[in-house]
């Protein structure tokens, strides 16, 4: 029998030196023995939260720690050899030859200077294993079956001529080049849109398939691996929870933190009946300045006390662009907008004490939210300074409340953010918005940076909250999941328009424009198969016009 | 965490000279403009690194002058950064008509070679500590005002700033609790750059005799005294050139050891 055993590692125990603010240096352990085997030309999903070591579990698969990470102990057999001990002649011959690695931001890993081609052909023609018309003559069949635009054209062109889903599928097929035995890919497609993610998608799967390279695919969105992985591993803290066929992990999980994952998200949310509207936009258009076109093409919607509006589209649609608008930062060229009766300054500047007070943001990045120099006590406790004049203890006891409110309790006030964690911090920010006693908040992406369970409990925590304080939410997201979980009604974007808008019943029940379609079959499910039915539906569809 | 070697030889050097400068009343062995021993001796028990153009004790001299030379850098590093780092900050803040008339204006200084700039200054006014110092620092606020600037424009796009706006705060709030704290360590390290080449420069200035006036004295006053000495052999004026490059050098040491520590803009390391 011959043993078709590609990967093989065993007690894999990963190391770093950690830094945390205004303590000294100390030794964390990342990875605890984690073993695992890859069969040739088979596919393993690593999933879990940040954090969990799967990229550096992956990572490890070519001997390679990144960032000071030090592969402490166990072995990895690549191919029969153990390469943790190998030295760096064998690792420079067997990385970009035996094993690739796709990163999860083709627009960062791709050097601007050069045309894609040189750089595709790269690792191929560095280890002597074809001439350049060779690697040239699989490169452009890689594009072809990647399903890129104009192949033999394609490899002319620079990083930046080519969009980010191109740019994804040009290094998958960079690593695809020099016929690797294992590919590494590193949440290939969570950059992207959902529209975008299904073809690149799509496109990975085929070329894993043709090319029969055994792959290890890490995503934190077990709906995705679900697609193109034979086997899933489920991680956390650095330690394996759960390995299984995909089948049994989607539809049987046997641990409690895999069925927490599987079922994240499945939040619902009744819809409140419409109601006379707190928020009116009217006929909004908007560009930046020094810019010739409108992000915003006459955007109409309304927002009742106490509901949330989901604005719904892919990154360039004008989401956040109305955001802006809404609060301020960037007047409209045309349109106005009406809050509790009435109308707003179109600039920020023009608006009273109270039109700032009741209308508060809540930002994607949490991290970048706070000032990474004040303590949680101070975040929070400006607004109730500056709105409502308290001080001291008064101030403090405010504070505390808020804390209670957003489930963090004592002992956080004198920390800094940098002594969060993700989800504190975005917990931290709601309560920040929340001492303003706002009748509206804008959240823009607030949960999208953060991990599925993390997020789930944020968006629950938004609810509890909505229903305490009878707050109305414009809750802006590219994630439809989210939008189900959260939303009273519902506005489409796309280019800048409103293309679909209404209760939340209405805008997700057929008949679907073009747009909404398109949108709404491409979030992935967790469903074995899914993948092939929308593509194979899809094509159906453009042969049938 | 321990400093690094070289940062250690700096905190001693940079300590022992800052020592030398506060105390130099109680250790300098004699007066400063005492003609205590014939004319540029060489070093002995009496005077340890012997005697300059009209018989004055090195040590003592460079003991006294490291306080004129210190004392002027830091004031005027010191009026550099208030001013440099407050202009700088409310271009980055403010924006368009402010920035560009703070920008230009800095401009304007700056294309013209400061030494040259500082010898016109300086040979219409009148001779003084006072105006000396008014004078380096005006003219180095223009580098602290691009960085700080820079530095700000960086923090003035972060999300916390635009908060700040959001909630209605006015621009002293902005640049004082938002954008000061965490421009600091990047200004912090700067401050030690800024003030070696301030001692450079007034060393220059003194050499050119446009510095520091006697009776008072400082090193680049030194090397010009003692510096005809070098034509007969004698090393006197060597000894106050040393002192500036071993100041320099010290300082630049503790500098590079602070920027390391604070690379990171966001907060991050720093503290």
């Amino acid at each position: 029998m011959v043993d078709d055993t590609l990967l093989s590692i065993r007690g894999l125990k990963i190391e770093a030196t950690s830094y945390p603010p205004g303590e000294p240096a100390r030794e964390v352990t990342l990875v605890h023995g984690v073993d695992l085997t890859l069969k040739r030309g088979r596919v393993l999903g690593l999933i879990g939260e940040s954090g969990a070591g799967k990229s550096t579990i992956g990572l490890s698969a070519m001997a390679y720690g990144r960032g000071g990470v030090r592969l402490t102990g166990g072995t990895i057999r690549l191919n029969g050899r153990d390469i943790r001990q190998a030295g760096p002649q064998d690792l420079r011959s067997l990385r970009g030859r035996e094993v690739t690695y796709v990163a999860q931001s083709a627009a960062a890993a791709f050097n601007p200077a050069k045309r894609l081609m040189e750089q595709v052909i790269e690792a191929s023609l560095a280890h002597g294993l074809m001439s350049r018309p060779e690697a040239e003559a699989r490169a452009i069949s890689l594009f072809r079956k990647l399903g890129l635009p104009n192949p033999d054209g394609f490899g002319n062109r620079y990083p930046h001529q080519v969009s980010g889903g191109q740019l994804q599928r040009a290094m998958t097929a960079m690593a695809l080049c020099p016929r690797p035995d294992l590919v590494i890919f590193d949440e290939p497609t969570t950059a992207l849109d959902v529209t975008t993610q299904i073809d690149v998608l799509a496109a990975i799967k085929e070329a894993i398939r043709d090319t029969h390279v055994a792959a290890l695919y890490i995503t934190h969105d077990l709906a995705v691996v679900a697609q193109v992985s034979d086997e899933i591993m489920v991680l956390r803290h650095g330690r394996m929870v759960e390995i299984g066929p995909t089948a049994q992990i989607i539809h049987d999980p046997q641990q409690d933190y895999t069925r927490a994952l599987v079922s994240v998200r499945s939040l619902e949310h009744v819809e409140k009946p419409p109601a006379p509207p707190v928020l009116q936009v009217e006929g909004i258009t908007a560009r930046y300045r020094g810019t010739h076109f409108d992000v915003l093409k006459r955007v109409t919607v309304d927002l009742p006390p106490g509901q949330t509006l989901a604005v719904v589209g892919e990154s360039g649609s004008g989401k956040s662009t109305l955001a802006r608008v809404i609060t301020g930062l960037l007047p409209p060229s045309a349109g106005r907008i009406t809050f509790a009766g009435r109308v707003l300054s179109p600039d920020l500047k023009g608006r009273s004490r109270d039109d700032l007070r009741e209308i508060q943001m809540i930002y994607q990045m949490a991290d970048t939210a706070m000032n990474p120099r004040q303590t949680v006590g101070t975040l929070i406790g400006r607004p109730l300074e500056f709105y409502f004049g308290l001080r001291g203890a008064e101030r403090d006891r405010r504070v505390q409340e808020l804390l209670d409110e957003i489930e963090m309790g004592k002992g956080y006030a004198q920390r800094y953010p940098a002594e969060l964690s993700g989800g504190q911090k975005q917990r931290v920010c709601i309560a920040r918005a929340l001492a303003a006693k706002p009748r509206l908040i804008i959240c823009d992406e607030v949960t999208s940076a953060l991990d599925p369970l993390v997020a789930d409990g944020i968006l629950k925590l938004l609810l509890n909250l909505q229903a305490l304080e009878k707050v109305a939410y414009l809750f802006i997201t590219h994630d439809l999941a989210t939008v189900k979980a959260i939303a009273d009604k519902i506005a489409v974007m796309y280019k800048g328009e409103v293309v679909r808008y209404g209760q939340k019943s209405d805008v997700l029940a057929p008949p679907f424009d073009n747009y909404t379609d398109l949108l709404l079959s491409s979030v992935p499910e967790m469903e074995i198969g899914w993948l092939e039915q929308v593509i194979a539906h899809r094509k159906m569809e453009s042969a049938g016009n | 965490m321990r400093p690094p070697l070289s940062a250690l030889i700096g905190l001693t050097l940079t300590g022992l000279f800052l020592f030398s400068a506060v105390f130099a009343q109680w250790i300098a062995p004699y007066p400063i403009d005492a003609s205590a021993g014939k004319v540029w001796e060489g070093p002995s028990a009496d005077y340890w690194l012997g005697t300059d153009s009209i018989g004055r004790d090195i040590l003592s001299r460079l003991i006294y002058g490291g306080q004129v030379t210190i004392f002027v850098a830091l004031a005027s590093s010191a009026l550099a950064f208030s001013m440099g780092a407050f202009l700088g900050f409310l271009a980055a803040v403010s924006g368009g008509f402010v920035d560009q008339l703070l920008s230009r204006i800095v401009d304007l200084v700056m294309a013209i070679p400061s030494l040259i700039v500082a010898l016109v200054m300086l040979s219409v006014l009148p001779l003084n500590l006072t105006v000396l110092i008014l004078v380096m620092g005006i003219l180095d606020s223009t580098r602290v005002f691009r960085l700080s600037r820079a530095v700000a424009m960086d923090i003035a796009v972060m999300d916390y700033v635009e908060a700040a706006r959001l909630r209605g705060e006015g621009g002293t709030w902005v640049i004082f609790r938002e954008i000061l704290p965490n421009a600091l360590s990047p200004l912090v390290a700067e401050f030690g750059l800024r003030f070696i080449f301030a001692v450079l420069f007034i060393s220059t200035l003194s050499f050119l005799g446009l510095g520091v006036q006697p009776p008072l004295s400082d090193w680049g006053g030194m090397v010009k005294e003692n510096k005809d000495g070098l034509i007969f052999g004698k090393p006197a004026a060597l000894l106050p050139a040393a002192a500036i490059a071993a100041l320099a050098i010290s300082v630049n040491l503790v500098a590079d050891w602070v920027l390391t520590r604070t690379s990171s803009l966001k907060g991050g390391r720093g503290g």
